[in-house]
C-alpha cells in the first residue's frame, strides 16, 4: 500500500505529445478512477504507472520512491488487464502463484495467500481449472486474484469490466468496490463507461485529448464540472448545452427566447449548461425555454424527451416524471432550476 | 467447422481426384512396390526373381555396415532437428526485437528454404572443400586441421550444418508466426508479475510455442531422414568410409549402385516402419506436453 504522485507527466511518440502534464497525488488508499473517451490517453496514463510505456517526461512516484526508470517488476504494483491476460497455460492456482513465485515465497506462503483470494472471490472450485475452461466472469474474477495474491502497493485496473455484459458488469462493479473497502488498497482504475467512474470513484481524472480535464470527486465532477467537455461527458443523457447571447441579466436564447439568470457575465456570448433533470416546466406566463418534442423515450421509472428550441433547431433533451402524458409533437415550457446552471467560456470551454 | 455439402456424389472425388492420383502414384505405388521387393531376391543378370520370404531383412539387420548407417542416421537427425529448430527460435525471438526493416530481415532469413538440397550442399562444398574451399584456409590459418575427406566427425559437422541451415528457414518462418500468436498483454503482465525477460521466455513464451514446436518436431525428424540425401550426396558422398551414410543414403547405394535390390527394398521397409514408428511416438506420447491455446 502506497501514495502514488503523477508530477507534470508527459509522453510523446515520435515528437507527437500525447499527454500533456499531468499532475496528481493519490492518497494511500484512495481509489482513483481515470476516464474519459477512446483514444483520450487514459490507458497510456496508466500504463505509465504500470511501466509498460515510457516516460516522456515528469515523474512518478510509488510510495517514496521515483520508478520513472524501474522495470515493471521493480515498481511493486499488479495490474488487471481488459482481456484478463491469463497464462492459458497454467491452472487458475498456477495463474495466482506465478507472481509469488518468481519473488521466491515459501510454498506454505503462496498457499495461504492464494486460498485466502480464492475464498474472497469465490474461485475455490476452479482453483485446478485452466482458463478457457471458466466463464467471463470467473477469468476477471482470476485476474484480480492474481493482483491480489500480490499484496502490492498499488492496484491497477485496465477497462477490466468492459469485456462483460451487462448484468456480470454490475456484479462484478460492486465485487471490485468491496474489494477495495475490505483491503484498503490504492487503485487507479481506467474506464470510459461513466457509471463505473462515478460509483466505483473516490476522485475521478477526467481526461480528454491527453490533458486532466477535472480531478475531483463525482459529487464535484458532475455539480460543478470544470469545462465544457466535462459536462457533456460525465451525465446521461448529456447536458444542454447552447450558445446564448447576454442581455441585461438575461440569456437570449436561440429561436429569441429570453430567459433571466443569475451570475452572468456582463455580456456577450457565452455557453450555457442545463442538464436535462434541471430543466422544470414553468407555467406560461414565467419566463422559459419553449420546446417541442420531437420523440420520446419511457424508460419505467422515467422518461427523456427529445425535442428543439421554438423558432430553432437547436436540440434540447428533457427529463420527464415517467407518468408523464407529453408526446411527439406537443410544446413544453420550461425553465433551469436555480443554481443549477453552468456557464462556459465561448473559447476555451473553461468554467466561469 | 463448415461443411460443404455437394449436390452430386460424383463431384468431390473429381476434386481430389488430383491429389489422389499424386498420393497413389508416387507414394503408395512405389511403397507395394517396395514391399513386393523385399521379400524377392533377383539373380545376377536381373532376369528373374525368386521369393525368399524375410531372408532380405535378416541379412540386412545383421549387417554390421547398416548398424553403422542406424546410428549415423540418429546421430545425424538428432542434431540436424536440435540445432535447426534451437538456431530458428532464436532468430525468431531475436527479429520480434527488430523495429526497423523487420521484413526485410524476414525476406532474408527465409530465403535459404528457396535452395535445392544438392545446391545447398554445393555451396557448403565450395565453402569447405579442404582443397578449394573459400574457408577451409582460414580454418587451416586458425590452427584447425581441416580435412572433411579424411575426418568422419569433421564430415558429419559439415553435412549437419550443411543441412541445418537449409532447415532453419522453414522453422524460422514457423516460430515467428507461432510468436506473434501470442498475445502481448501476457508478457506485459509477466513483466509486472515480476518476471525477467528471459524467465518469462521460458515459463510463458515457450509453453504457449509448444504447438508450433511439436509440429516443427514431426516435420524437421522427418526432413533430417529422408529430406537430406541430396546434401549428403552432394557434400560427401557418405563418406569419408561410411561416416556420413545415413539409412536413406545407403538405401540408395545399395540400390541403385550396387544393384542389390532386395536389400535395398528391405532398409527401405525398414524405414518406413521406424519413420511410422517414430511419429506415432511423437503423437502419443510427446503431444501430452503441448497446450493448444
Amino acid at each position: 500500500m502506497a501514495h502514488i504522485q503523477l508530477n507534470d507527466l508527459r509522453k510523446s511518440y515520435a515528437g507527437q505529445e500525447v499527454i500533456h502534464g499531468i499532475t496528481m497525488n493519490i492518497a494511500n488508499g484512495e481509489f482513483v478512477v481515470i476516464v474519459g473517451p477512446s483514444g483520450c490517453g487514459k490507458s497510456t496514463l496508466l500504463r505509465m504507472v504500470a511501466g509498460l510505456e515510457g516516460i516522456t517526461g515528469g515523474t512518478i512516484s510509488i510510495g517514496d520512491r521515483v520508478v520513472n526508470d524501474l522495470e515493471p517488476r521493480q515498481r511493486d504494483i499488479a495490474m488487471v488487464f481488459q482481456n484478463y491476460a491469463l497464462y492459458p497455460h497454467m491452472s487458475v492456482r498456477e495463474n495466482m502463484a506465478y507472481g509469488l513465485k518468481i519473488a521466491k515465497m515459501p510454498v506454505a506462503e503462496i498457499d495461504a495467500r492464494v486460498a485466502k483470494a480464492a475464498a474472497m472471490l469465490e474461485l475455490e472450485p476452479y482453483l485446478d481449472r485452466k482458463p478457457r475452461a471458466l466463464s467471463g466472469g470467473q477469468r476477471q474474477r482470476v485476474a484480480m486474484g492474481r493482483a491480489l495474491v500480490r499484496e502490492p502497493a498499488a492496484f491497477l485496473l485496465d477497462e477490466p469490466l468492459s469485456n462483460l455484459d451487462a448484468k456480470l458488469r454490475v456484479q462484478m462493479r460492486l465485487q471490485i468496490k468491496d474489494l477495495h473497502q475490505t483491503t484498503g488498497q490504492t487503485m487507479l482504475y481506467v474506464t470510459h463507461d461513466q457509471v463505473e467512474a462515478m460509483t466505483l470513484a473516490d476522485r475521478l481524472i477526467v481526461m480528454n485529448k491527453g490533458v486532466a480535464e477535472q480531478i475531483a470527486t463525482p459529487h464535484e465532477v458532475y455539480m460543478t464540472p470544470a469545462s465544457e467537455f466535462v459536462a457533456g461527458f460525465i451525465g446521461s443523457p448529456a447536458m444542454n448545452i447552447f450558445t446564448v447571447t447576454v442581455e441585461g441579466g438575461a440569456a437570449l436564447l436561440p429561436g429569441g427566447h429570453r430567459v433571466p439568470l443569475a451570475g452572468l457575465p456582463a455580456g456577450g456570448s457565452v455557453r450555457l449548461g442545463v442538464r436535462p433533470e434541471d430543466l422544470e416546466p414553468v407555467a406560461d406566463e414565467v419566463p422559459g425555454i419553449p420546446v417541442v418534442l420531437r420523440s420520446v423515450e419511457w424508460l419505467g421509472a422515467d422518461a427523456f424527451g427529445y425535442g428543439t428550441i421554438e423558432g430553432s433547431d437547436v436540440q434540447v433533451t428533457l427529463r420527464l416524471p415517467g407518468a408523464t402524458a407529453a408526446a411527439r409533437g406537443q410544446r413544453l415550457r420550461v425553465a433551469p432550476m436555480a443554481g443549477r446552471v453552468h456557464l462556459f467560456a465561448p473559447d476555451t470551454g473553461k468554467r466561469l | 467447422m463448415r461443411r460443404t455439402v455437394f449436390p452430386h456424389k460424383l463431384l468431390p472425388w473429381l476434386l481430389l481426384a488430383p491429389q489422389l492420383a499424386i498420393t497413389l502414384i508416387f507414394f503408395y505405388w512405389p511403397a507395394a512396390q517396395a514391399f513386393r521387393q523385399s521379400v524377392l531376391r533377383e539373380d545376377p543378370f536381373g532376369l528373374s526373381s525368386t521369393f525368399v520370404g524375410l531372408a532380405n531383412f535378416r541379412k540386412v539387420l545383421n549387417d554390421p555396415s547398416y548398424l553403422n548407417a542406424l546410428q549415423v542416421t540418429v546421430i545425424f537427425s538428432v542434431l540436424v532437428a536440435f540445432f535447426a529448430m534451437a538456431i530458428a527460435l532464436f532468430l525468431a525471438v531475436q527479429v520480434e526485437k527488430i523495429i526497423r526493416g523487420k521484413g526485410f530481415y524476414r525476406t532474408l532469413m527465409i530465403w535459404p528454404y528457396a535452395v535445392a538440397p544438392a545446391i545447398a550442399g554445393m555451396l557448403w562444398l565450395f565453402m569447405f572443400n579442404p582443397s578449394f574451399g573459400t574457408l577451409a584456409w582460414p580454418l587451416r590459418q586458425l590452427g584447425i586441421n581441416w580435412n572433411p575427406l579424411l575426418d568422419g566427425d569433421q564430415a558429419m559437422m559439415l553435412v549437419v550444418a550443411a543441412a541445418t541451415w537449409k532447415q532453419i528457414s522453414y522453422n524460422f518462418l514457423f516460430f515467428v508466426a507461432g510468436l506473434q500468436a501470442i498475445p502481448k498483454s501476457l508478457l506485459e503482465a509477466a513483466a509486472i508479475d515480476g518476471a525477467t525477460k528471459r524467465r518469462a521466455f521460458w515459463t510463458i513464451v515457450f509453453p504457449l510455442l509448444t504447438p508450433t514446436t511439436f509440429f516443427l518436431l514431426v516435420v524437421n525428424t522427418v526432413y533430417a531422414l529422408f529430406d537430406t540425401f541430396g546434401i549428403i550426396h552432394a557434400v560427401t558422398g557418405g563418406g569419408p568410409g561410411k561416416a556420413t551414410e545415413t539409412l536413406v543414403y545407403k538405401v540408395y547405394n545399395d540400390g541403385f549402385v550396387n544393384l542389390i535390390m532386395g536389400d535395398s527394398a528391405a532398409q527401405s521397409v525398414i524405414l518406413m516402419v521406424i519413420v511410422i514408428a517414430l511419429t506415432a511416438f511423437q503423437f502419443r506420447f510427446i503431444e501430452k506436453r503441448v497446450h493448444y491455446g
